[in-house]
């Protein structure tokens, strides 16, 4: 069974349909990559399936469950974690804290124990720390740990708000284009993390992303939108070498000119 | 520069953050229990009522400062609390140590309701609707008038806790530790949100909305947390306040009295516990400064107008706006500069605590 299912999702602001029908499977375990020119639709694909947005028509599905009688807030228990374009990061918190608030789904702990600091809100303090821990060895953030974020360069932040959606212990990633902006050494840091983060942490990840480099070499399917319509999907060699998408991304050659 | 050596993750769980930090809060708790042996009856009630100020200064200050949402409504939790207070122990009859909690309790009810509609609005617009219930609450307390005395106001009565009697001019000192005992309560009530998933989720409130969402904080309930918990430690404030005061009506708590509790956060530093107090401490002191210096003038000029009424108002708003333009961050933020001056001496970059250029930040979802 597939993990995440979108069946004919359409959505459109005032005129503009920002997706038409999209309609795709992630499978458990599969790096899925979403590729398309500015405008297609990827991140507001992302944007109904952490339900900001509300489709008007289709069904998504979780674990066989639809989310649309979901609110935002509910996704990241169901087990969906995201990262976000333009990075939104607690700024006036250090990256520990940043970590430790992904945890929130874990709270178990009711708001009157935590004012009287009953020794159970310590002991789950202590596994919320180790939990955030973790991410920071698999994350190398150890320099970084005590810094607010205000202060922080902009690939440390990008990377720190990777680390605050694994705190959330997910079982699939949305990951909105965890490479943009970012030195090519990073994005291969981004990469190697992406294949441990499947691999070792058993996580699913479905990611939009510009840079091509990263998507063929950690994805192993894609799949390929303009206008908000799906073009292709397949192997990123095959959406790469697929004349609909050549179009999309570069226009018509000499010959569909001459035509 | 102090460097703390941590060996656990206990370390950063604690109280404070070191030995030397734990050592100076106790002797400060210390100098103020034993204050009333070295000062006088009226000093006493003035450093009670800076307490008072603080205590409310820190329910606003988790709403505003760690929240991020504005209130100018703060002075109707205080009336809330004031009013429940008194009449619980007049009209029923119940003790001090019944009818405070409870009208904490009120103001906390009262904060959650409020919390319900204004859910959906942030910044500008819910200061808006929080102003709108303060300016509410004076006509309200004035139409209440079989419980609430309206206009002509109600007698608060003295506090006697098993016998003893705590009232401000009869036993000052009595007064000044009770107000004392409960500031100290609520500063450890507030460190242990603070250090908790509640505290972090405040701030996630605070600092994005949108990704406070996506890793599962639900808003509405968290402002609803945050409205009733700073309402209800405003409440036993304003439970407190009348008691100070002695007597009350509907123009003790003006939008005015609201308006002044911002500020006090504000002068104060936002974002601290300690901000609470050092802004208390101004807005305590200041009207008390402002009368010296006016009876200094008058003894040495011989006229009793030198300075004109709604000076202490002028010299409140004077004070606030050179803090928002010369010293956003507050006392508190100043304090903090200096130190890390000495601390780092000589390393300490004029650039240090320059404000960082924000990055683009995802354009709001809605």
């Amino acid at each position: 069974m597939s993990l995440l299912e979108l069946e004919d999702v359409t959505i459109s602001f005032g005129g503009l349909t920002a997706v038409e029908s999209a309609s795709f499977a992630v499978n458990p375990g599969e790096v899925f990559a979403l590729v398309g020119p500015n405008g297609a639709g990827k991140s507001t694909i992302f944007n109904l399936v952490s339900r900001y947005c509300t489709p008007s028509g289709g069904d998504i599905r979780f674990e066989g469950k639809s989310l649309l009688g979901s609110a935002p807030h509910d996704i990241p228990r169901l087990g969906i974690a995201r990262t976000f374009q333009n990075i939104e990061l607690f700024e006036h918190a250090t990256v520990l804290q940043n970590l430790l608030i992904g945890r929130h789904t874990h709270r178990r702990s009711n708001a009157i124990s935590e004012i009287l600091h009953l020794p159970g809100v310590r002991e789950e303090e202590r596994r919320h720390r180790l939990a955030a821990e973790k991410v920071i060895d698999f994350l190398d953030l150890q320099p970084y740990r005590e810094s607010r974020i205000m202060g922080l360069p902009y690939g440390v932040r990008k990377i720190v708000e990777l680390g605050r959606a694994l705190a959330v212990e997910p079982k699939l990633l949305l990951l909105d284009e965890p490479a943009s902006g970012l030195s090519a050494e990073e994005t291969d840091d981004v990469a190697f993390w992406i294949e441990d983060i499947r691999n070792v942490m058993g996580i699913t990840v479905l990611m939009v992303e510009h840079d091509m480099g990263l998507v063929s070499a950690v994805s192993d399917r894609v799949l390929a939108l303009a206008d908000g319509k799906t073009l292709v999907i397949g192997t990123p060699q095959e959406v790469q070498t697929d004349p609909a998408v050549i179009e999309a991304y570069i226009g018509l050659g000499d010959e569909g000119v001459d035509e | 520069m102090r460097v703390v050596f941590k060996t656990s993750y206990d370390a950063d769980l604690g109280l404070f953050v070191h030995r030397y930090q734990a050592f100076w809060y106790f002797l400060l708790l210390a100098a103020a229990v034993v204050l009333p042996f070295v000062m006088n009856d009226f000093w006493i009630g003035e450093v009670a009522l800076m307490l008072i100020w603080a205590i409310a200064g820190m329910g606003l200050m988790l709403l505003v400062g760690h929240a991020g949402q504005p209130s100018l409504g703060h002075a109707a939790f205080m009336a809330v609390g004031a009013y429940t207070n008194v009449i619980l122990q007049t009209s029923l009859g119940w003790p001090f140590l019944v009818s405070f909690p409870l009208s904490g309790c009120a103001a906390a009810l009262a904060g959650a309701l409020l919390a319900l509609p204004t859910a959906r609005l942030h910044g500008i617009y819910l200061a808006i609707a929080t102003l709108a219930v303060s300016v509410l609450a004076e006509d309200g307390i004035v139409m209440l008038a079989p419980w609430t005395g309206g206009v002509s106001g109600i007698f608060a009565p003295d506090i006697n806790i098993f016998g003893v009697g705590f009232n401000r001019y009869v036993n000052a000192p009595g007064f000044y530790w009770l107000t004392l005992g409960v500031a100290v309560l609520v500063v450890l009530g507030y460190r242990n949100i603070l250090r908790s998933p509640l505290g972090r989720s405040l701030v996630a409130v605070r600092d994005s909305e949108v990704s406070a969402q996506a890793i599962g904080v639900n808003l509405a309930w968290t402002k609803a947390v945050a409205f009733a918990l700073s309402c209800g430690v405003t409440g036993l404030a304003g439970a407190l306040m009348g008691h100070f005061a002695g007597v009350f009506n509907h123009e003790t708590f003006t939008i005015f009295l609201s308006i002044t509790l911002l500020m006090m956060i504000v002068i104060g530093g936002l974002g601290s516990i300690h901000g609470a107090f050092l802004g208390a401490i101004v807005i305590t002191f200041l009207p008390l400064v402002i009368s010296i210096v006016r009876e200094f003038l008058n003894e040495r000029f011989g006229t009793a107008s030198v300075m004109p009424p709604g000076i202490e108002t002028a010299a409140f708003g004077a004070i606030l706006i050179a803090f928002i333009l010369l010293e956003p961050m507050g006392i508190y933020g100043r304090w903090v500069k200096i130190r890390t001056y000495f601390e780092l001496f000589p390393f300490c970059r004029r650039d240090m605590f320059r404000r960082q250029r924000g990055y683009l930040r995802t354009e709001r979802i809605r």
